[in-house]
């Protein structure tokens, strides 16, 4: 992975809000990161952690009213997202990054033809003509591995199965030749086989086109087999920050090594129950002044309560470059520990 | 699909059997007689005489029978003679009403154009109205304009027309008499200045029929896009860089029109039948109003023909309706 380059895509101090009837809710805090050309960034983190919303603020997907962006800094190749006119931002979006959803049964149009679905953006974005277009999508499906791509061209997305219409979602997002692919938990709505088959074809691409990916999900099994880098999420904020391996070989975070727990093993002996985290996710509805995993953490102490910790280098390069945490506990020595089972 | 249209025209016409068989013996069993609009200085036996003339003593499934034949046979025969001036029919026997001793059909043919233009209007300018108020509503929900939207949506589809239709008169025809309150249905269109005085006097009229119905397109409109509007599909389209200008009216407004189109078609049978109380209301002389006439008049063949005709379009707009629900949505297939 190219470090110090410069990044293709970085965020500062991110802030996302929703306001409800009932107060405001506090999705994204201080979010910060970077994304290297032809890097893989998985981001982890359960339901509610503000994953998908911290995506979605970088191209202001969420609907505003009620999302509302508060602070912070999307530059992508330089420029900054957040401050851009509509017009120039409808560029970027399925030009410059592509996004691809979780759920491919709803994600695509029912009443359009998949064809008019892919070419649709790429007569928008690279002022292809019709025939052109059609070409370039019959390109994008079979590299996407749809068999008999010219004639699936005119079919509708309920004549796909679910693995197949992801891959339709993939072309779709992959049609302009992006900079950044954004796939929000594309695996989580699919079988195991069809999940695999998709990781596959991701990683084949990815080497094939060297595209930046940051990827979603809540499997760390996912992310073990297909990223470079891993950010943890919790509460809307990153709690842990770590090159893939550094980061099963030695969490920091409680929240890091209570999710490494939950793994389930396949082989040895079979525990009598599975692992979980006790407790539920908070509530974000005020903006935090104390450590957002106190309630659930089994190292919590007095400091916990008053303030929310700051991210701080693990190995002693800049926060952000190599291993960081977001922890008033000191985890002990790796040695000391048993290792997850990646 | 075709075998699917066949069939279905296949099964409505045991369906139309039955509902003919239905209107025919309901519309028989309603109190009164023809004879009472004779006039009573008319000698009994003469009276006698003239409703033998009319076929009104026979039994009744004679009567069923007869008329029958005489609306899938010999009027289609007349239509053909009439269109490409052949002589099929050879003066055989029409349904002949009994208050006027016309044929029905002629009558009908006669009001048809009054009904098509003021109520045909009233509906053309309601779809128009509605589609972009449901639109935009939708799009901007609780915008004031939504709210206006549905306040003015409220009282039209709850105010009856015979009061909306006597408000405006009073407001519009008698206070204000910016309109007249009567359709001069006997205006003939000439020149400008009769073409001006037609529009003149056919909006009161298309301004009641078009309120109650925009009021219910533009609601249908306004759901049918809210639900859509939160789709996955929609955040995808955007998320591809479309404009708000493709991802409301192209990917959410295809999706949507697809119920709303379903109830335009199910709703255009009432301007053929003619909005009866808005004709009796601006002294219309449609069909609504031939309709009333011949129910006070116990004019049971034209009641009979006039009820089965809407029966017909019925069914007739509920297979369109399905068609074109096939035709929109790609995932319904009639195979």
């Amino acid at each position: 992975m190219p470090n110090g380059a410069k990044p293709v895509l970085q965020v500062r101090g991110l802030k996302t809000v929703f306001r409800t009837r009932t107060g405001e809710v506090h999705a994204v805090n201080n979010v910060s990161f970077h994304l290297q050309r032809g890097e893989l960034l998985g981001v982890v983190g359960e339901s509610g952690s503000g994953k998908s919303v911290t995506m979605m603020s970088l191209l202001r997907l969420l609907p505003a009213p009620p999302a509302e962006i508060r602070a912070g800094e999307v530059l992508l190749n330089g420029r900054d997202l957040l401050q851009m006119g509509a017009d120039e931002l409808r560029d970027v979006r399925g030009g410059k990054v592509g996004f691809v959803f979780q759920d491919p049964m709803t994600s695509l149009n029912p009443v359009f033809t998949v064809g008019m679905q892919i070419t649709e953006a790429l007569r928008k974005h690279m002022g292809l003509s019709k025939a052109a277009a059609e070409t370039r999508a019959v390109e994008l499906l079979q590299l996407v591995g749809i068999p008999d791509a010219r004639k699936r061209l005119k079919a509708f997305p309920h004549q796909f199965s679910g693995g197949m219409r992801q891959r339709v979602m993939i072309a779709i997002a992959l049609a302009c030749d992006p900079d950044v692919l954004i796939a929000d938990e594309p695996t989580t709505a699919l079988d195991v086989t069809i999940q695999a088959q998709i990781l596959e074809l991701v990683k084949e691409l990815r080497a094939k086109l060297g595209m930046a990916i940051i990827w979603i999900t809540h499997d760390l099994g996912v992310i073990a087999g297909i990223a470079d880098r891993v950010m943890v999420m919790y509460g809307g904020q990153v709690v842990e920050q770590a090159p893939v391996r550094e980061l099963f070989a030695n969490p920091q975070h409680p929240y890091t090594r209570a999710l490494l727990k939950t793994i389930p093993k396949i082989s040895g002996e079979r525990e009598a129950r599975l692992k979980v985290i006790e407790g539920q996710p908070p509530m974000l509805s005020a903006a935090p002044s104390a450590c957002p995993f106190r309630e659930r953490c089994e190292y919590r102490h007095d400091r916990c309560n008053a303030e929310n910790p700051l991210r701080r280098a693990v190995d002693g390069r800049e926060v952000g470059q190599g291993h960081d945490v977001a922890c008033h506990w000191q985890a002990p020595a790796p040695a000391a520990r048993e290792t997850a089972h990646a | 699909m075709l075998t699917y249209v066949l069939r279905r025209l296949f099964i409505a016409i045991p369906t139309l059997l039955l509902i003919s068989v239905v209107i025919f013996f309901l519309v028989d069993l309603a109190p009164g007689s023809p004879a009472s609009e004779i006039p009573l200085t008319v000698p009994p036996e003469v009276r006698a005489k003239i409703l033998e003339s009319l076929g009104v003593n026979a039994p009744f499934h004679v009567r069923y029978l007869l008329w029958l034949k005489q609306f899938f046979w010999v009027e289609p025969m007349y239509a053909i003679d009439y269109l490409f001036g052949t002589d099929y029919a050879q003066g055989a026997q029409r349904i002949i009403s009994y208050s006027s001793r016309s044929p029905v059909f002629n009558i009908i043919i006669e009001r048809l154009p009054q009904t098509l233009t003021v109520i045909g209007t009233a509906y053309a300018v309601a779809i128009l109205i509605a589609l972009p108020i449901g639109i935009y509503s939708a799009y901007r929900q609780y915008s004031w304009v939504d709210q206006l939207g549905t306040f003015v949506s409220m009282v039209g589809y709850s105010v009856p027309t015979f009061f909306t239709g006597v408000v405006l008169i009073v407001i519009f025809a008698v206070k204000l008499q910016w309109f007249p309150s009567i359709y001069d249905t006997t205006l003939r269109i000439t020149d400008w200045g009769s073409l001006w005085k037609q529009i003149h006097q056919m909006i009161l009229p298309v301004a009641v029929l078009g309120l109650y119905n925009a009021a219910e397109i533009s609601r249908y409109t306004r759901s049918s896009m809210l639900e859509n509007l939160s789709q996955d599909y929609v955040r995808t389209a955007r998320a591809k860089g479309m404009s708000e200008r493709v991802v409301v009216l192209k990917h959410v407004a295809r999706n949507s029109m697809i119920p709303v189109v379903t109830i335009i078609a199910l709703g255009l049978p009432g301007v053929f039948g003619g909005a009866i109380v808005t004709e009796q209301v601006f002294k219309i002389n449609g069909i609504g109003a031939a309709l009333i006439g011949a129910i006070h008049a116990n004019d049971l063949p034209m009641v009979q023909t006039i009820t089965f005709i809407t029966a017909i379009l019925i069914v007739t707009f509920n297979l369109i309706a399905d068609i074109l629900y096939g035709v929109l949505d790609p995932r319904i297939r009639y195979d």
